[in-house]
């Protein structure tokens, strides 16, 4: 065994302590953002009362779930109604450490540093495995609970699950097809620089605006509302038919550890989303200089598209009525899982005939 | 990276280990879908026997094994459960004993 | 005793623990969930045997697809109550039997030491190879036309890959073709035929408003 690089861990520390602290803050900023958004939509004032644009209602929420008393249904089971919450957080939190959030730089010393956490070459694999974990937080929640409503939204919740999983793997391939390497640094690397369309506009080098690949975009997007249990997909929690789903018997701290997750998980799978189709950090028709202004830019450029693709996720979710869930089951299997294979037929095609 | 300090052998007594329970479990249990976990089990330790040899032998053939194991398992599953779920329609239980009717 | 025999070990006792409980556990829902903790150890041994992608792809399959499988079945069948039952057949002590003989033949056949572990490299494992005609001058002044292989360090997923649409294409496909027939199988036993009243019973609302009688039975069963 080589000693320990004391720099590489202090630089590996920096970068789990960014990362975490970012995505501790998503689920009170994106609080916010849902309910000013939702009063927006819906043109009425929303939260405006603590602090300067109910800013800090987030915390005063947070503040109140403390203060509240946790109860244990009679009947539910004590362990694994405990450890359920936990279990939904832990995914969330943990995926997003293969994800590149900018540009790689020269530190002073000669050293190349990297903004990922953990740069595994199996990268969206494990990202893929850390994320079919999130439904045993549900299904947990649902069985323990001891409670009708909770379990329907566990079954359900993990039907959905294994279902859009597929459609959502599946769209993933066509862009680590292109890329030729499961990891997303590659990804993200190749989605760099331009290209020119039929001669006329020059567009950057996104997946998103590949011939090849916006249905691969249109499939991973949608599936990914349904991965995260958002709007019209959120047959877990469903209010108007299953009181609040797998939650139902939860309260306190426990309620809000499913808050978090929900939230981070959002956060992930607008990261994926931006790192797959919308180029990662790259921003568009300027090259950044490999020093730490193209760093910083980068990053800013990174959680900008994070932030939009958040916002779009707010606005669907108060625009678009939840589905039947015959029909969701329908639209995954009948269209979804269809459409991301025709797209790896084509990715393919694009390749063999060195069109990508 | 982790040295290969857990031997072999180490490896192919937890798999064999993994085995003979999952073989009890398949023998004693009456429950259905625990009989079912309980194959799903052995074949996980034939898995790891196949992966602690494949790292022996410095070859891939173990880990491709694996993987098409793997696939067994889950179509194997897939089917099991279906069968279960018929069961359970047919006669309200999902005890092994209950289904002998062609016991003549 | 290194790190890795470290976690070995505290890694081994967890899976066996945990899969002495999958088989002991009277509730399926526990059992299922200490299966899945046995998965998820084993996961991690294989990691630390340089099987990095078959690692991922038993959580993905495994942890992420099966567990959740068996989960959505326990809980379906547990809606309505089962009647109590013995959890031990007849001939339990039997089964314990057999258990035992079977880890003792293992633990006779598999001492410490026969396989004589070299040092460890598992450069092969992430290694690909590739074929190429070369043709070889001999000293006796002939040429020939030689095989030359060579190999190049990749990761070991894409070595898993390269081999698998290689060397294993024709197993490949037909486990694919295998999960195809294991698809069809599961949905045709698994579909449930209505009875004479139950097809009585639909609605005539929801004949009039969907296109055939067949999707109509399949939104019944859903």
């Amino acid at each position: 065994m080589h000693g320990i690089d004391w720099v590489d861990v202090g630089l590996s520390v920096l970068k789990i302590a960014i990362v975490l602290g970012a995505m501790l803050n998503v689920t009170p900023i994106m609080v916010w953002v849902e309910r000013r958004g939702s009063a927006l939509i819906q043109d009425r004032p929303g939260p405006n009362r603590v602090g300067p644009f109910g800013l800090f209602q987030s915390f005063a929420d947070a503040f109140k779930f403390i203060l509240k008393e946790d109860m244990l249904p009679a009947k539910a089971n004590k362990i694994l109604y405990t450890i359920a919450p936990m279990f939904g957080l832990i995914p969330a939190l943990t995926t997003i450490a293969v994800v590149p959030w900018g540009r790689p730089f020269t530190l002073p010393g000669g050293r190349l540093f990297e903004p990922i956490i953990a740069n595994v070459n199996i990268g969206i694999l494990l990202i893929f495995a850390l994320a079919s974990m999130g439904v045993y937080g549900i299904v947990m929640a649902g069985w323990a609970s001891a409670n009708k409503y909770s379990l329907f939204g566990g079954i359900r919740a993990s039907a959905q699950m294994i279902s859009y999983e597929l459609s959502l793997t599946l769209a993933a391939v066509s862009v680590l097809l292109a890329a030729g390497s499961l990891s997303l640094t590659d990804v993200v690397w190749r989605q760099t620089g331009s290209f020119v369309l039929f001669n006329v506009i020059k567009l950057p080098a996104w997946n998103i605006f590949s011939p090849a690949m916006w249905m691969a975009f249109i499939v991973f997007f949608v599936s990914g509302f349904a991965e995260t249990n958002r709007m019209p997909f959120d047959f877990a929690e469903a209010d108007a038919e299953l009181v609040a789903g797998y939650h139902t018997e939860y309260s306190s701290m426990k309620f809000a550890l499913f808050f978090m997750s929900e939230y981070m998980a959002m956060a992930t799978m607008s990261a994926l989303v931006t790192t797959l189709f919308l180029g990662g950090w790259d921003i568009p028709w300027y090259t950044e200089p490999a020093t730490w202004v193209g760093f910083a830019l980068s990053v800013l450029s990174f959680v900008t598209k994070v932030s939009i693709i958040l916002f779009i996720f707010v606005w669907v979710r108060w625009t678009i009525p939840r589905l039947k869930y015959d029909l969701l089951m329908k639209l995954g299997w009948k269209v979804f899982l269809p459409m991301a294979v025709v797209n790896i037929v084509i990715v393919a095609l694009f390749i063999a005939r060195g069109w990508l | 990276m982790l040295e290969a300090v857990p031997t072999t052998e180490a490896y192919l007594m937890l798999s064999g280990t993994l085995f003979a329970i999952g073989l009890v479990g398949v023998i004693i249990r009456r429950n259905m879908i625990t009989v079912l976990m309980a194959i799903e089990l052995m074949m996980n330790a034939v898995n790891i026997n196949l992966v602690a040899f494949s790292h022996r032998f410095a070859s891939l053939e173990g880990q491709i094994f694996t993987i098409f194991i793997i696939t067994v398992a889950a179509g194997e599953a897939a089917v099991g459960l279906a069968i279960i779920i018929q069961l359970y329609r047919l006669k309200s239980t999902i005890n092994v004993d209950e289904a002998r009717e062609l016991n003549g | 005793m290194s790190p890795a025999l470290v976690v070995f070990l505290v890694i081994g006792t967890i899976a066996v623990a945990s899969s002495i409980l999958v088989v002991a556990m009277r509730n399926p829902v526990h059992s299922a969930l200490f299966l899945l903790l046995t998965f998820l150890c084993v996961a991690i041994l294989f990691v630390m045997k340089g099987a990095e992608f078959v690692g991922a792809v038993q959580v993905l399959v495994y942890a992420g697809g099966i567990m959740v499988l068996f989960l959505f079945v326990v809980m379906l069948i547990n809606v309505r109550h089962l009647p109590d039952e013995r959890v031990l057949s007849n001939f339990w002590k039997g089964g314990l039997l057999v258990g035992l003989a079977v880890f003792l033949l293992f633990f006779t056949m598999v001492r410490p030491g026969v396989f004589h572990d070299p040092v460890a490299s598992d450069q092969a494992l992430r290694t690909t190879y590739t074929y190429r005609h070369r043709k070889v001058h001999q000293p006796d002044g002939t040429v020939v036309r030689k095989l030359i292989r060579r190999g190049k360090v990749v990761g070991n997923s894409e070595a898993v890959g390269m081999a698998l649409y290689t060397d294993y294409l024709v197993p490949f496909e037909v486990a694919s073709l295998f999960l195809l027939v294991a698809m069809i199988g599961a949905i045709v036993i698994g579909k449930r035929e209505l009875s004479a009243i139950e097809e009585e019973n639909i609605p005539a609302y929801m004949l009039e408003r969907s296109e055939t009688e067949h999707e109509v039975k399949e939104a019944m069963s859903a």
